[in-house]
């Protein structure tokens, strides 16, 4: 087929128009929006799993399921929401079945023998390194990282879309399958257990009270 | 006094609007609640040092080659796009014109004897030759307009086409199912130009609604390089031609077969 794009960029055609040519039968016509979206997806995907390899299968997953259910799109929504929508939702169950793949290969929780918590927020404690090994901000991130590790998939997913995407409460809530309220505390509880596993960093600068005390 | 619960500062901070006065009005006199929201703070500051490594400039490029071998070949519902009003309207008025081309070969025939056939089978084309003709003149009206404007002269930085656009979206649709009739009736030559109007129609009616003039001046070369106003003038004058001819009773067939071979 010939390239009806061939002697402009991307920028010269419209996301509206690259769905309806692509619904035409024109398949090179979602070239466009698979080259335009693509790194934008990928930085969700990368916060959400962590690693390059993850996110770069996320995005391939997320832009052939897009393809497939192109019909169901509504043209007047913006397909990058549409397309990061989807990459979300496939990362979310992507995360969730190795969480429970690894809890399997890992066994139940050994509180038998001794160990007396099973929130991996603690353990992260127990190994917390001091604020002088934070001081960089190479250290810091990577301590974010494994912050982000300790958090469930749906306050992953939650903190990532509401931090760095900005993605209102109710946009949350439809990936997570979840009301507002829902949605807000899962926000809320990923912040404090991030709070917590940054503690010996923040208390480098001053120790943090018990919030909601009589002073 | 009672400090604010971390749940309020957080509230708070997402710019939640219930409790809010109060909760300032307390952020202003409380030092150790407003440290508390800037611990809170660094929470968010370190989320942003967490680097994303870049994909590169080519990334989109690298994710459609991985996954272009896997995508369906063939689109089911490809006649989705058809649906919609603005479409159904246009397709409509050609479908209009077609059934009056179609009726008009059967009226006319009454009795099928073979000389009446030939004569109703020229009225039916003389209405397709009218039609396309006319979707022509429209379709050239679009392109002339845009290739004689000279946004460059306006000093304006946004070049607004949303009514061009809107007309060529319209033809669109008349210009596929004339596209089809004339290549369905072996009229190559037709469909050619009227498969090169198509392209050209559909650059104009997916382009954004305001363009810059550099986008205006590539819409403005795509249509020079293919030439394609001088093709549909030259079509245009010959549909007239043919629709004057065939008025008179006795014509000559070999009209369509001229216009191929051109």
């Amino acid at each position: 087929m010939a390239d009806a794009f061939a002697g402009y960029d991307a920028g010269g055609i419209s996301d509206a128009a690259a769905v309806q040519r692509t619904l035409a039968g024109e398949r090179e016509a979602y070239r466009v929006l698979v080259e335009r979206h693509s790194a934008y997806v990928y930085r969700l995907a990368y916060r959400m799993t962590g690693n390059s390899h993850d996110a770069e299968e996320v995005v391939q997953e997320a832009f052939l399921r897009a393809y497939q259910k192109l019909q169901q799109f509504a043209g007047n929504a913006n397909f990058g929401t549409w397309v990061y929508r989807i990459a979300a939702n496939y990362a979310i169950d992507r995360l969730r079945q190795k969480k429970n793949e690894d809890a399997r290969r890992e066994g139940p929780p050994r509180a038998a023998e001794g160990e007396s918590e099973s929130d991996p927020l603690e353990k992260l404690k127990d190994t917390a390194p001091s604020p002088e090994r934070l001081a960089g901000n190479a250290q810091l991130a990577k301590r974010m990282k494994e912050a982000l590790d300790t958090l469930t998939p749906a306050e992953r997913t939650a903190i990532v879309m509401r931090h760095w995407d900005g993605c209102g409460i109710e946009e949350i809530a439809a990936v997570l399958k979840s009301n507002s309220s829902a949605a807000k505390n899962t926000v809320f509880r990923a912040v404090q257990k991030l709070r917590q596993a940054l503690k010996p960093f923040a208390e480098g600068r001053g120790a943090a009270r018990a919030v909601g005390t009589e002073s | 006094m009672k400090h604010t619960t971390e749940e309020e500062l957080f509230a708070y901070r997402e710019g939640e609007m219930k409790g809010r006065e109060t909760i300032a009005a307390h952020l202003q006199e409380c030092g150790e609640c407003r440290a508390e929201l800037e611990r809170m703070e660094e929470v968010f500051q370190a989320l942003n040092a967490m680097p994303v490594p870049d994909p590169g400039q080519e990334y989109g490029t690298k994710v459609w080659r991985q996954i272009a071998n896997r995508l369906p070949e063939e689109r089911a519902g490809w006649w989705q796009g058809w649906l919609m009003p603005r479409r159904l309207m246009a397709l409509g008025a050609a479908a209009a014109l077609l059934a009056l081309a179609f009726y008009a070969g059967r009226v006319s025939k009454p009795k099928p004897a073979p000389e009446e056939v030939a004569d109703a089978g020229k009225i039916h084309e003389r209405v397709l030759v009218v039609a396309v003709g006319e979707h022509l003149g429209k379709s050239e009206m679009i392109l002339m307009e845009l290739s004689n404007a000279q946004p460059a002269e306006t000093g304006k930085k946004l070049i607004n086409i949303s009514t061009a656009q809107k007309r060529a979206e319209d033809l669109v649709e008349e210009n596929r199912l004339y596209r089809q009739t004339a290549l369905e009736g072996g009229d190559n030559a037709i469909a050619s130009t009227l498969d090169e109007l198509q392209r050209v129609l559909l650059d104009v009616a997916n382009s954004p609604a305001e363009l810059t003039l550099a986008q205006f001046e590539s819409i403005q070369k795509r249509i020079a390089a293919q030439g394609i106003l001088l093709k549909v003038r030259v079509v245009r004058q010959e549909l007239r031609a043919e629709a004057a001819g065939k008025s008179a009773p006795a014509q000559n067939d070999s009209k369509p077969k001229a216009r191929n071979k051109a």
